[in-house]
């Protein structure tokens, strides 16, 4: 994709969701309503087609082309999963099936109970009607209204524990054996780096409008230097993100998940420590708006393996190399450009 | 700012230099042991130096009118990834290969072009920089040392230290005070070429921690200097240092400080030491976090092709590189006590001493962690 088509995707998205996911209305859909609204409008724009292969009717646009998107969703923190939709149709695209309509999600199927299945802790497990269930290697695309929802522990979370008593009759099965583990830990590092940034900007703007000893606080050097490295983790877990999602493919290397996965998981904690510390009381407070990016952050953080899960992997991965330098084995196992 | 850097792919033509500067490395320094190559771009070694520049492999980039390589900043990137990921002893050539050399091409006169330049790419003239002052270390701009104009050209005065191998230097280029007081701050300030042979030069090297004198000290007493010493414009000093320092930081050199160190661990490991899911994860941090600032600093290289000077991303990544080269050791010297009583190979363990205690200097050399992130604050809209 060229640079001016990539850009025309980020501009679009950010047009729609500065639009559709205001903080209000992300508030709203955190208390379940209103969700209608905002849904239609993402579905008649067209971008949660993005990654169904041209062939199929989508954009095609692969995972690099599609990054701006699940960036956007994550600095609106989107109440609504348009990035895990994404994946979705583009997975029951390329097997051949018609996609649904609605918002849709992934989760793997924790046990089988009888003819039932359990799913627990599904990203928008509260707002998605069909979520694409991998039950050991094979994937099976549900209604939710089927299930039975049980919202987790986080006040707000749109995560959901989800149990079918039986198979619904109008599953569809999806063959290809797609890496939804990996797809999974792909969207949240999206999503992580996107609402970092988002994070960046509002602590940024906090500590330039609140003056204390008769100045702003952004002019003391305590606090410059943590803003700083903030903007160093923002801007890492971007990079992260982009290596990732590199690629006109729909399957990323999964030493690249890791990678993006393990560096936006890191940084989010020591991003959320500092915009927290920065905006003071005011940034614990339901009011503030602080508090509807880190509860992402630390939720997604957790979702699909955190940054100690994803270093093993890579670390295992070059353990198992016999010879090579470590410079020389980063660069040809982890490089999302090789070749 | 967070838009700027984009995933960046090295040209064909320039990756494919990667084969033959390693086969060179391992032919060379094949009998160095970890502790020795941990110095890598802090140890002097001339004769290594010339042999470099004997394959064209010193000032890469420089124009080829002026003996260079006529090649892009993509194949010095290369090539530096491949020296500093052995632990090459680059110090001899390294600091006029990346800031002395393009300072010159692009502020100096086409005599000193012609002068300077090609004697660089031979192995011919050794620079170090001779910025930091007994009174100016991150306040540089309150430099004190002084030149005045004499009929011949110049005469400076003052003292200069920390200064990087300048016993073993040819040329230092020092920032000077050429007008005005150490008052008027970045006003009036001057790069001159200082031949370190001169009269009234006097180079007193200065111990470090770990036993070695790759500093010193650089007393200059009257000494009498050509006209065609300054570089570039009188009294434009300070710009000319900021540009400097964008080279200076923008490297990978800032990221592969610990590599060594690294390698001497997995070969330990491989020999048959402990392998604990804490050593996996530790690997894999080093790894995934060394993964991405590579593209980070490759995004600022492909940055530096189109002749921008990406003095903020510099500074981020300089500081983001060093935290990992600096953490290096400190994980590493945890797990190899993961088992007190499974002996450390004696290679791992004088690697691991020497870059546990030279680490700190990897966040002062080229301006200090604060400094830096002042300079991204002020990035970010703050001050």
């Amino acid at each position: 994709m060229t640079d001016t088509a990539h850009d025309l995707v980020a501009d679009g998205i950010e047009q729609l969701l500065a639009e559709v996911s205001t903080p209000r209305r992300v508030r709203e859909m955190e208390e379940g309503h209103g969700a209608a609204a905002p849904w239609r409008a993402v579905q008649e724009s067209g971008f949660a087609d993005a990654l169904v292969p041209e062939a199929r009717g989508g954009a095609g646009l692969g995972l690099a082309g599609a990054l701006p998107i699940v960036l956007a969703c994550g600095r609106h923190a989107l109440a609504l999963p348009l990035a895990h939709t994404l994946v979705v149709r583009a997975v029951v695209a390329s097997a051949g099936e018609a996609w649904p309509e609605g918002p849709a999600t992934f989760a793997r199927a924790a046990a089988s109970e009888g003819g039932g299945l359990i799913c627990q802790r599904v990203p928008f497990g509260r707002v998605a009607e069909w979520v694409l269930v991998d039950r050991a290697g094979a994937a099976l695309l549900l209604p939710a209204r089927a299930a039975r929802v049980t919202t987790t522990r986080m006040r707000g979370s749109l995560e959901a524990d989800l149990r079918w008593d039986a198979i619904p009759s109008d599953g569809t099965r999806i063959a290809g054996d797609p890496p939804l583990r990996d797809l999974g830990a792909l969207l949240h590092a999206g999503l992580l780096a996107g609402a970092m940034e988002r994070i960046l900007a509002l602590t940024v703007a906090h500590a330039n409008d609140r003056a204390q000893f008769g100045k702003s606080i952004g002019k003391f050097q305590a606090i410059q230097q943590q803003l700083a490295v903030m903007a160093e983790q923002v801007f890492a877990s971007r990079m992260a993100a982009r290596i990732g999602f590199a690629g006109a493919a729909l399957v990323p290397g999964h030493l690249q998940v890791a990678v993006a996965k393990a560096r936006t998981s890191e940084a989010a904690a020591q991003v959320t420590a500092i915009a927290h510390a920065v905006q003071g009381a005011m940034g614990i407070t339901e009011e503030g708006d602080l508090q509807l990016y880190t509860r992402r952050l630390h939720e997604w953080r957790i979702a699909d393996g955190a940054e100690r899960h994803w270093n093993q992997v890579i670390g295992e991965a070059l353990l198992a190399e016999r010879g090579g330098r470590f410079a020389a084995l980063v660069r040809d196992r982890l490089s999302p450009l090789q070749g | 700012m967070l838009d700027t850097l984009s995933l960046t792919r090295i040209p064909t033509e320039d990756e494919a230099l990667r084969a033959p500067v390693r086969a060179f490395l391992e032919e060379t320094l094949a009998d160095r042991s970890p502790e020795s190559l941990a110095r890598s771009w802090m140890a002097f070694d001339g004769e290594f130096s010339r042999a470099l520049a004997a394959r064209g492999w010193v000032g890469i980039t420089f124009p080829k009118e002026y003996g260079g390589g006529g090649r892009s900043a993509f194949a010095r990137f290369v090539l530096a990834e491949e020296l500093l990921a052995v632990g090459a002893p680059l110090s001899a050539h390294w600091i006029a290969d990346r800031q002395s050399g393009p300072l010159i091409l692009k502020y100096g006169t086409e005599a000193q072009k012609r002068f300077y330049v090609p004697r660089i790419c031979r192995g011919e003239a050794f620079f170090c920089i001779g910025m930091s002052e007994p009174e100016a270390g991150s306040d540089l701009a309150s430099v004190k040392t002084r030149a005045e104009r004499t009929p011949a050209g110049w005469r400076v005065s003052g003292q200069k230290v920390w200064t990087t191998n300048a016993q073993r230097c040819d040329y230092m280029i020092a920032l000077v005070r050429t007008s005005g007081s150490a008052a008027d701050r970045q006003k009036g300030l001057s790069q001159l070429v200082v031949d370190l042979k001169r009269p009234g030069v006097t180079v007193r090297p200065i111990k470090d921690l770990a036993g070695d004198a790759h500093f010193s000290e650089v007393f200059l007493e009257d000494v009498e200097l050509g006209e065609d010493a300054l570089v570039g414009a009188e009294g434009a000093g300070w710009e000319q240092v900021t540009a400097e320092l964008a080279f200076e930081r923008s490297g990978p050199e800032r990221l592969y400080s610990s590599v060594v160190l690294v390698d001497a661990w997995l070969a330990a490991l491989r020999a048959g030491a402990r392998r604990s899911a804490a050593a996996a994860a530790t690997l894999g941090r080093m790894a995934s976090h060394l993964a991405v600032l590579r593209e980070m600093s490759l995004s600022i290289t492909e940055k530096l092709t189109r002749h921008e000077s990406p003095v903020l991303e510099a500074s981020l990544v300089k500081d983001l590189g060093t935290e990992l080269e600096q953490g290096i050791p400190v994980a590493l010297a945890d797990l190899v006590a993961e088992a007190p009583d499974e002996p450390i190979p004696a290679p791992l363990l004088g690697a691991l001493a020497y870059t546990l205690q030279m680490a700190p200097s990897f966040s002062l050399r080229g301006g200090t962690r604060e400094i830096l992130r002042g300079i991204i604050a002020r990035g970010l809209g703050l001050r």
